[in-house]
């Protein structure tokens, strides 16, 4: 498997990544055509100080309350709301509202966009309205600035998830954002994909697990909702491992022709040499096939083809197995 | 002369009054009739069980039958309260157990239940009846083993949307022979498979089941056997509707669901494939309550069901509905009385179906004339669809609008959203809960609190500008019980100035706001009938007064600091600091 396969069924979560970034970059121009809008139009409904507040901001190129230092971000930052930007400490996953405004803005919500808490916390007074400008005067121009993702979460990092040492996720998340209940993302994550491929609408997304095979120098990944059915979800691993069985049928004696057959393939991959086995989310190894389908790629977090003499420790599903095994045979 | 009126006859007429709130009146009058409403009341609900002490409340209502308690705030929902920071159910279970034994019926919210409660329940309450759990979490199939073998008279079951610990599906048959009372079950939470033999003789030998509610393990084929074993059924939750079933298989379901005649609720409907829509048609006339949130069905097979429904009050719909089916919602189901639409994508913002609208809304505002409960995911929205919404419906009681776009303004003016939630404050009187979201202003808050006069719970996020806006809610909405918060910029000043208004709610949430820690210290100082919780993981070395807290949980109690607090939830009680700095209030 060459490294660009490897890249590209990693695509779906090293994109996005490189998606906001890449649109970041894009999206970093200071607009000073546009700043200069700020004080010039759509200020109709303001009252003249807030004109000035707002045009002498507009010339700040800073995040931080006046007079507070902002590290290294000069060059790129909100022109239109450098008031907001106190608020900004205090959204640490969120777009500021400018970016908002533009319909056609990218959707993705950058994560970890704010600066440390300590450096804000030491100067922050009591907020007061004078600290705030009107939004409709930033509302009005519709620039898309976006902030660049930031490396370092701080300490008192808000609203994100609460493990602290966990990156920022690919696709950005806010904690708790959409309100929608834990129990009903968790239930609808498993659901069939059948409706999804019926009408080419977008399901939840694809599911990419790490498939491991003893002996095989590297991982491949698999997107478990591009299958409907255990069947198809072997089909594909034996196509994708087919390699690395074919070295090792090499070693037993078979001529490299021969061996490019699907029973063969089979054989080694369903029961003879190897097992299906997958880590759920309690971290235990079990075997593959004891669940219904939809339930097995909700609780699957990765994959692994053993050794059929390694995997006689493993635990089966739970009962009633022997059910949920005629049940899924049926299925499948 | 003695004029007071003997406690027997007020007791008598005592026991016509149901509702607590007239109870709750009732016992105010005078310590007679206290007392007498005391001795009498046998449904007593708490709604936040750190309010008051387990015991207190058994001591107070000695013949209590029933019993309702919620735990966790409810942003718990939305993983904002963090694992471990309380609401469990022992205490209660223990002190019930103890003192008032002819419990009956146990309906829990958002609380951590374990098996140990379980059991503790099975072993302790002889006549037993009711056990409701809605999203409750820390127990296991164990628990519920427990509770099935031991419950004689068992008559409701229900798990909604709890976080169980799924050992398997031998749990149900711990029910014994001799269960033959059993009106509601409710295991649509739980993924193991139950033996369906069991299953089926459970339902046999229940003539009074009303209301079977299945997990999703349930195939289509089952489904069939056990509506012909309980045609009497009144609410009906589906397993999965997605197995291939041959043309017999199918004709016979179709044929035990015409036999339904009672059916007046229907959900489940997991992976329902299209082609099984056709058998719902039979049931649908008779529908009072549809609930398709887990059904990935799609237009237009989505419309063929909804014009049958003429008479549904409930409908609980993805939007895949789009504005499509919601236009048909509003021609053929006008008896409607509660709309959910919730989203379909996962991450809520790039999966979302763009083919739905405020205009979705809008149609059904004009549509259906009982409409006075929504909730509604969507994208983005506008000022005019609001109040267009507003003018139609001025019967709103609920209205829960949630723009997924944090800060997201009405999409064609670009203004903020003030003036739509204007409209709808000000024209539905009776609303009494709201949800706000995209982009407002502190004037949006300006006109709730002029407006809002009936309003009880409030949501909030990523809104405002300053503490005015905190100000104007607590100032001005009167009958304001329930606030919650998250992310919006300011916190202390507000807080501080409003805090008498905070004893005359049940609780105030506020996270990722601009609250310090010295206006924790200092409200929990001036308002000793307050539980002042601070919920912050990550607490900082040093704890300036001018730091932000991550989280806090304010709420009236009788019952003092709780003793069951884990390291992250400070309170002043817990670690109270040397002298208070002194804050500038205005």
């Amino acid at each position: 498997m060459s490294p660009e396969e490897e890249l590209q069924s990693n695509g779906s979560v090293a994109s996005s990544t490189r998606n906001i970034v890449g649109v970041l970059k894009e999206h970093n121009y200071l607009g000073l055509s546009d700043c200069s809008s700020v004080g010039s139009s759509n200020l109709s409904g303001l009252a003249d100080d807030d004109k000035a507040t707002i045009s002498l901001k507009a010339t700040e190129l800073t995040l931080g309350l006046p007079g507070s230092q902002s590290p290294a971000r000069d060059t790129e930052l909100n022109l239109l709301g450098p008031a907001k930007l106190d608020e900004k400490p205090f959204f640490p996953l969120l777009p500021s509202k400018d970016e908002m405004c533009s319909s056609s803005s990218h959707k993705n919500i950058a994560s970890g966009n704010k600066r440390g808490f300590s450096d804000t916390m030491d100067k922050v007074p009591l907020y007061t309205e004078k600290n705030w400008m009107f939004p409709e005067a930033v509302l009005a121009t519709q620039s898309v600035i976006k902030k660049e993702v930031a490396q370092n979460l701080p300490k008192g990092k808000l609203s994100t998830t609460n493990n602290s040492s966990s990156p920022p996720a690919a696709k950005a998340q806010i904690v708790g954002w959409p309100p929608v209940r834990s129990y009903r993302k968790n239930t609808l994550a498993t659901t069939c994909k059948n409706s999804d491929e019926v009408d080419g609408k977008p399901g939840s997304g694809p599911l990419f697990v790490k498939v491991s095979m003893d002996g095989a120098p590297y991982l491949r990944k698999v997107d478990l909702r591009s299958y409907t059915n255990y069947g198809e979800l072997s089909a594909a691993l034996e196509k994708m491992f087919t390699t690395f069985t074919l070295g090792q049928c090499g070693t037993s004696g078979a001529t490299g022709k021969d061996v490019r057959n699907e029973t063969k393939l089979k054989d080694l991959l369903n029961g003879k040499d190897y097992v299906l086995t997958y880590e759920d989310k309690d971290g235990d190894w079990m075997l593959v096939g004891d669940f219904s389908w939809e339930i097995f790629i909700g609780v699957c977090k990765k994959l692994k083809i053993m050794k059929g003499c390694d995997a006689i420790g493993l635990a089966a599903a739970p009962a009633p197995a022997p059910r949920a095994m005629e049940k899924s045979k049926m299925r499948a | 002369m003695d004029l007071r009126l003997p406690s027997k006859v007020l007791e008598h007429i005592l026991s016509f009054v149901d509702s607590n709130e007239d109870r709750n009146s009732v016992s105010l009058v005078c310590k007679s009739w206290f007392e007498t409403e005391r001795r009498t009341r046998k449904r007593v609900i708490v709604r936040n069980c750190y309010a008051v002490t387990p015991e207190a409340v058994a001591r107070r209502f000695p013949e209590m039958r029933s019993l309702t308690l919620k735990g966790k705030p409810h942003f718990a929902d939305y993983n904002l309260v963090p694992d471990g920071w309380g609401g469990y159910a022992w205490p209660w279970i223990e002190a019930m157990a103890e003192k008032c034994p002819s419990l009956e019926e146990l309906r829990l919210k958002r609380m951590v239940v374990t098996d140990e409660c379980l059991e503790k329940i099975a072993a302790s309450f002889k006549d037993f009846k009711v056990l409701v759990l809605t999203s409750c979490e820390g127990f296991s199939t164990d628990g519920l083993a427990a509770i099935a073998v031991a419950c004689s008279n068992l008559r409701e079951l229900e798990l909604r949307e709890c976080i169980v610990e799924d050992l398997g599906g031998d749990w149900l048959s711990y029910f014994p022979e001799t269960l033959t009372s059993l009106v509601s079950l409710d295991f649509s939470c739980l993924d193991s498979e139950v033996k369906l033999s069991d299953l089926e003789r459970l339902v046999s030998r229940s003539p009074n089941l009303k209301s079977l509610k299945l997990n999703r393990a349930v195939s289509l084929d089952a489904l069939g056997s056990l509506l012909r074993l309980a045609p009497q059924l009144v609410e009906l939750g589906t397993g999965s509707f997605s197995d291939k079933l041959d043309q017999e298989a199918v004709s016979k379901l179709s044929q035990a669901f015409s036999e339904m005649k009672e059916l007046k609720s229907l959900s489940g409907l997991w992976d329902v494939l299209p082609e099984y829509i056709p058998l719902l048609y039979s049931v649908c006339p008779g529908l009072t309550s549809l609930n398709l949130s887990y059904a990935t069905v799609q237009m237009p097979d989505l419309l063929e069901l909804l014009t049958r429904c003429s008479n549904l009050q409930k409908l609980w719909v993805m939007d895949l509905i789009e504005d499509k089916g919601l236009e048909v919602v509003a021609s053929s189901c006008k008896e409607l009385r509660e709309l959910r639409v919730f989203p379909s994508g996962a991450e809520g913002l790039n999966d979302t179906n763009v083919a739905m609208t405020e205009q979705g809304l809008v149609s059904v505002s004009e549509g259906c004339p009982n409409l006075e409960s929504v909730l509604y995911f969507c994208v983005q929205f506008t000022n005019a669809a609001m109040v267009t919404i507003a003018r139609n419906r001025p019967n709103l009681k609920c209205f829960r609008l949630c723009v997924m776009e944090p800060f997201a303004p009405d999409h064609k003016t670009q203004k903020p959203l003030d003036e739509g939630f204007k409209a709808i404050v000000e024209r539905c009187k009776d609303l009494q809960r709201l949800s706000v979201s995209g982009l407002l202003t502190d004037k949006a808050f300006e006109y709730i609190g002029t407006h809002g006069k009936k309003l009880r719970m409030l949501s909030i996020a990523f809104a405002g500008d300053s503490d005015l806006m905190l100000h104007h809610l607590l100032s001005g909405c009167e009958s304001l019980n329930k606030l919650e918060i998250r992310d919006c910029p300011f916190g202390d000043t507000a807080l501080v100035a409003n805090a008498a208004k905070l004893e005359t709610m049940r609780s105030l949430w506020m996270s990722s706001c601009c609250v310090s820690f010295g206006a924790c210290k200092l409200l929990s100082q001036k308002m000793p009938k307050l539980n002042v919780e601070v919920i912050d993981e990550h607490p900082l070395e040093t704890r300036p007064d001018s730091s932000p807290v991550e989280r806090i949980y304010i709420y009236r109690t009788l019952a003092g600091p709780r003793l069951d607090m884990p390291e992250f939830v400070w309170t002043i009680q817990k670690n109270p600091e040397i002298g208070v700095s002194h804050l500038a209030i205005k």
